[in-house]
């Protein structure tokens, strides 16, 4: 198109069920017109493992874990701009639904107590990550500039944010774009 | 059988390296390997790494919540949830059978789903690996890297997967996580103006899954030795298939074969899953290992999905994928095939598949208007099976008096595959990683051989974890420094 260095985007998914990611990939064809204009970093689209220096991250999903907080952290010193996308990113959405629960007592019920279950027991090798008791929001462990709203919000929304942030205007959302569900 | 590359036996002296995390695909998981001072894989293991607590947190929620709750564990085939959970929740209601039409407006929803979600798998995840090679630059592996080499595939693939989230839509008011089927049949018709919407595209839709089969028999026709060596292991197959042995994606009763394509189990109703299927926990991954009681779990566990679809049932009922289905059957010269790469071609007959049902679909008037609900005698219990995009996918609950569900259990598809995609990436390190030093390009082998399983690592981590008491501490450049554990 023209000699404008392109924007440079990484996503990630904490504790969420890659409906964000997907909603994001509803923007269908639009995704061609997003590509003149921007890069990935870091994605589950792309094979970057780690995030690099970035003008926009998109955080999916809570924080549920110490890998999350560690990602997470990741992200915020490499992105210029950081968007919570979706009600887990944004207050935990359904997995903080677990937050009321005692885990060991479920955990046991899952690998221990169930019909036709057998082995080792609940699972404890350290290459599962430490998880955090509660399932947290994003913004109470790091500074977030924008917060999405929805479960998820529509490729719609997430086109119209991305348009706005890339052309340098302060992203608004139309009013019916604006959803919780 | 366990493999003696499950467990190394003097772990401590061995050098770890680690896929973290595993990309390109839906979910969270990682890979360890550890190496010997040959650089010799003495262990390689998929680990599932998140944990989100579904089967619990439904106990004690109304049932008729569970449906759209349940689409929140993916957001990739919400469909499948919804529909497994409403399916589970007819017999809650006394809702066996659902109407015509409500029957109809599922099928369609989930032939939408099986459409986009194959469709999202091959080109925006797995294409980039078989067009442009494994050890490619990786930097270029991925959709972008397709769109600009290849335009006219990815367009195709973007529209494809639109189509498939259109008739999600259109039946389920919602691309993503909507609300069309309730406990005993949907919430609304299919509406004109969408039925004609869908009729102006399908023809073309139709058409471009063809082209997309092609596609993937011309990469297995240009390297056959890559194709059917790559990852390749032997296993038994598990999935629905319709009282007359057809391929149904929707309803059925389970079918087993062994290794040598034999059935060993047939016409087993969904509702009695829990007498032929156990699971195994293993103390390094969140995510169990089911296999087949009579067999027990060392020689029980089998594939489930695209692979073991197209070779499981008898036929498929609609004319361009079963030509094409007879077509992979020869690739086998009578015997099964076990190829792991073998699970794309069979993905995109699948997708074909899909898109001539919903084809025929639209031609029916049922769509468009009949009764949606059916109500009878109330149970307290329920199954719901259905063939999801990446496999068999289980959903069980009990609702106690006040109409809260009691017991939610689920085995989701990527689940019953555990054993397997371990396999994979055990026959994988042996083959292409064993004695040579490890490059980005060889890691990304092992999840190739991941990725043709297009595992659902979210759908996977339903269940709730523990806290290890584990503390880390590692140097800025990644080294691990310290390691306290606690039990
Ligand atoms: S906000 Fe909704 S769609 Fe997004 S990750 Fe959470 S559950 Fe999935």
């Amino acid at each position: 198109m023209n000699a404008r260095p392109k924007l440079r985007i990484a996503t990630t998914s904490l504790a969420g069920c890659f409906g964000c990611h997907m909603s994001f990939l509803d923007i269908d064809e639009h995704l061609f017109e997003l590509l003149e204009r921007v890069e990935f970093d870091r994605s589950p689209l792309t094979d970057i493992k780690h995030c690099g220096p970035c003008d926009i991250g998109l955080i999916e999903g809570g924080v549920c874990n110490a890998e999350n907080v560690h990602v997470l952290r990741e992200f915020r010193k490499n992105c210029k701009t950081l968007v919570a996308v979706g009600a887990c990113a944004i207050n935990g959405g359904l997995p903080a639904q677990r937050n009321h629960l005692d885990l060991g007592a479920c955990l046991q019920e899952v690998y221990q107590f169930r019909d036709c279950v057998i082995g080792d027991g609940i699972p404890n090798d350290p290459e599962l990550p430490l998880l955090l008791d509660k399932v947290h929001p994003i913004h109470e462990v790091v500074r977030v500039d924008y917060f999405i709203p929805g479960c998820p919000p529509s490729g719609e929304a997430i086109w119209h944010f991305l348009s706005d942030l890339i052309a340098g205007r302060t992203p608004r959302l139309p009013y019916p774009a604006v959803r919780y569900d | 059988m366990t493999s003696p590359l499950e467990t190394a036996a003097d772990r401590d002296r061995l050098r770890r390296v680690v896929i973290d995390p595993v990309s390109r695909v839906e979910g969270h998981g990682k890979v360890s390997l550890l190496l010997d001072e040959n650089d010799r894989v003495r262990e390689a293991r998929l680990h599932i790494v998140e944990f989100r607590g579904f089967e619990v947190f439904i106990q004690g929620r109304p049932y008729w919540e569970v449906p759209v709750m349940v689409q929140r564990l993916c957001g990739i085939c919400p469909v499948s949830h919804h529909l497994a959970a409403s399916k589970a929740l007819d017999h809650v209601v006394g809702g066996v059978p659902v109407t015509p039409t409500a029957e109809k407006m599922r099928r369609l929803m989930h032939y939408g789903q099986i459409l986009q979600s194959h469709a999202l798998h091959f080109f925006h995840l797995s294409s980039p690996d078989l067009l442009f090679g494994f050890e490619s630059e990786a930097g270029r592996r991925n959709i972008v890297g397709v769109a600009a080499a290849h335009p006219d595939i990815a367009r195709q693939g973007v529209l494809l997967r639109k189509f498939g989230q259109e008739v999600i839509r259109a039946t389920a008011g919602k691309r993503i996580h909507g609300t069309g089927a309730v406990p005993g049949g949907m919430n609304r018709h299919l509406s004109a103006e969408d039925h004609r919407l869908l009729k102006t595209d399908i023809a073309q839709v139709v058409d471009w899954s063809r082209t997309a089969v092609e596609l993937i028999k011309r990469m297995h026709r240009a390297d056959p030795a890559l194709y059917d060596a790559f990852g390749a292991f032997e296993s038994g197959f598990m999935s629905l298939v319709r009282s007359d042995g057809a391929m149904d994606l929707y309803d059925g009763h389970l079918r087993f074969r062994d290794a040598a394509g034999a059935i060993v189990l047939d016409r087993v109703r969904d509702q009695d899953y829990r007498s032929v299927i156990c699971e195994e926990v293993k103390s390094w991954s969140y995510m169990k290992f089911p296999f087949l009681r009579m067999f027990g779990p060392e020689t029980g566990w089998y594939r489930v999905g695209p692979l073991a679809r197209v070779q499981n049932c008898d036929f498929i009922p609609s004319p361009f994928a079963e030509a094409e289905r007879r077509e992979f059957l020869d690739h086998g010269n009578g015997a099964p095939v076990h190829a792991t790469l073998a699970y794309h071609w069979a993905r995109m007959i699948e997708m074909l598949h899909a898109a001539e049902v919903i084809r025929d679909l639209l031609d029916d008037p049922d769509l468009l208007a009949g009764p949606l609900l059916t109500e009878g005698p109330r149970a307290r219990e329920g199954v719901g099976v259905i063939e999801a995009p990446r496999g068999t996918l289980i959903h069980h609950y009990q609702v106690d008096d006040d109409d809260l569900v009691s017991m939610c259990n689920l085995i989701v598809s990527t689940t019953h595959n555990n054993e397997a995609m371990n396999a994979a990436i055990r026959a994988v390190a042996t083959r292409y990683l064993d004695g040579h030093t490890l490059t980005e390009g060889l890691l990304n082998h092992i999840e190739v051989a991941i990725r043709a399983f297009d595992p659902c690592l979210s759908c996977a981590t339903h269940a709730l974890g523990k806290m290890p008491l584990m503390l880390e501490l590692t140097a800025p450049d990644g080294t691990l420094l310290d390691r306290v554990v606690r039990d």
